[in-house]
């Protein structure tokens, strides 16, 4: 257990935890918007803190950029998909929240 | 004890997600759970050591049949299924999956306990084949016969499917000037093309190879017909069919040309085996992307009136 080690461990669970939140977000979140929110941008971070994790113990400048290559096209395909499913269901009519909660 | 715990869920994952692929009321949840479910399988190829048939999973099946069942999916009226039609051959059901899986249990059981296989025999002969990768190996040189004739029934499938689906063969005028799309497909050519090159060039040393490549080249095609104005490929099209028929005729000629010489059909001289293979993998790279990508219809079918239906 070095040092690296322990802050490797560290942002493993930080972005497990942002990855938990994210997904509790959709589960909770009352409409398409605000679920769409949680799991592109939460998802994001916690993807990213992992790679970080995991770059820390990668050994290898090589491997570490390949990481980093996973979580770029990562964000990039999920910005764009978001954007697409938002408009999707902007031109079917769905409304957003209004913030009254049904009990 | 991490590695049992991850196979363990894995394991457990597969038949769950099958069960609920068939038993969800949505057409459209049981969509999204057949391609998660397919995630899954990759994974657990990926942990059997078998990374050649994880990829294709990924691509193949995942990615390529996700987006078909997702096209399909915007042509149907989902109605609510009804539960009772459902539950009156269960009883069958049970019976035929039980003599089925009877079957494969002796089967599995019936295999001599310590046999190698054949790969202590493949591992022996690789120097002769001019690649360093079994599997490429056998795919391309030992069983290459096999391979050939794959290549023939892919091309019988892509016409089919242009058969059964003659209607897409006009370019589809249903995507409109949308910034953001065509700016996806042009940040995402490059890195698709360079996957492709890299994963068809790895295939002599590795996991890889013109399946893999074509794959994932399929699949950014696909992206393609989405968002650009390309319409997909037309099978009345001179080029297309030529494209098409690449990879076969080439793989014919390099069959045929060691007869000329006294050889035998497949026999690839030793000292050009490699150039041979990689020359063959290329031109079937591009047959097969254009095969997959044929099955994806670019145009909604006309809505066809059942009998029945006002």
């Amino acid at each position: 257990m070095t040092l690296l080690n322990v802050i490797s461990a560290l942002f493993l669970l930080a972005g497990a935890g942002f990855c938990l939140a994210g997904t509790v977000g959709v589960l909770r979140f009352p409409d398409v918007y605000c679920r769409l929110h949680a799991l592109t941008k939460v998802d994001n971070l916690g993807l990213g803190l992992v790679v970080v994790g995991l770059a820390l113990e990668a050994g290898s400048w090589a491997t570490a950029l390949k990481l980093f290559l996973v979580w770029f096209f990562v964000l990039i395909s999920s910005a764009f998909t978001c954007q697409l499913i938002a408009r999707a269901a902007l031109r079917r009519g769905v409304g957003a929240w209004g913030g009254s909660r049904e009990s | 004890m991490m590695d049992a715990l991850l196979d363990g869920g894995l394991a457990l994952s597969l038949p769950f997600l099958a069960w609920l692929v068939l038993h969800t009321e949505a057409l459209s949840q049981a969509v999204v759970l057949f391609v998660a479910m397919g995630l899954m399988s990759a994974l657990a190829w990926a942990r059997l050591e078998a990374p050649d048939i994880a990829l294709v999973e990924a691509a193949v099946g995942t990615g390529l049949t996700g987006a078909l069942l997702m096209h399909t999916l915007s042509w149907t009226e989902e109605t609510a299924p009804e539960a009772h039609t459902r539950a009156t051959r269960w009883v069958w059901d049970i019976l035929a999956a039980s003599a089925l899986t009877g079957v494969l249990g002796w089967a599995v059981l019936a295999l001599p306990a310590d046999s190698l296989g054949l790969g202590p025999e493949v591992t022996a002969r690789l120097a002769d084949s001019g690649v360093e990768h079994p599997v490429t190996a056998v795919l391309l040189n030992f069983r290459g016969y096999d391979t050939l004739l794959e290549i023939a029934v892919l091309l019988v499938a892509a016409l089919g499917a242009r058969a059964v689906n003659p209607r897409t063969e006009r370019p589809s005028l249903e995507t409109e000037d949308d910034p953001l799309t065509g700016e996806l497909f042009r940040m995402m050519t490059p890195a698709v093309l360079l996957l492709a090159g890299y994963l068809v060039w790895v295939g002599a040393h590795g996991p890889g190879g013109a399946f893999q490549a074509g794959a994932i080249l399929a699949g950014g095609g696909v992206v393609a017909i989405l968002t650009t104005r390309l319409g997909t490929p037309r099978m009345s099209s001179r080029r297309v069919r030529w494209a098409l028929l690449m990879g076969p005729l080439l793989f014919v000629a390099v069959a045929v040309a060691p007869l000329f010489r006294g050889g035998r059909l497949l026999e690839f001289p030793p000292h050009l085996a490699g150039t041979l293979i990689f020359v063959v993998e290329l031109a079937l790279t591009v047959t097969i992307t254009l095969v997959l990508l044929m099955f994806f219809p670019g145009v909604r079918p006309p809505k066809v009136e059942r009998e029945g239906t006002p």
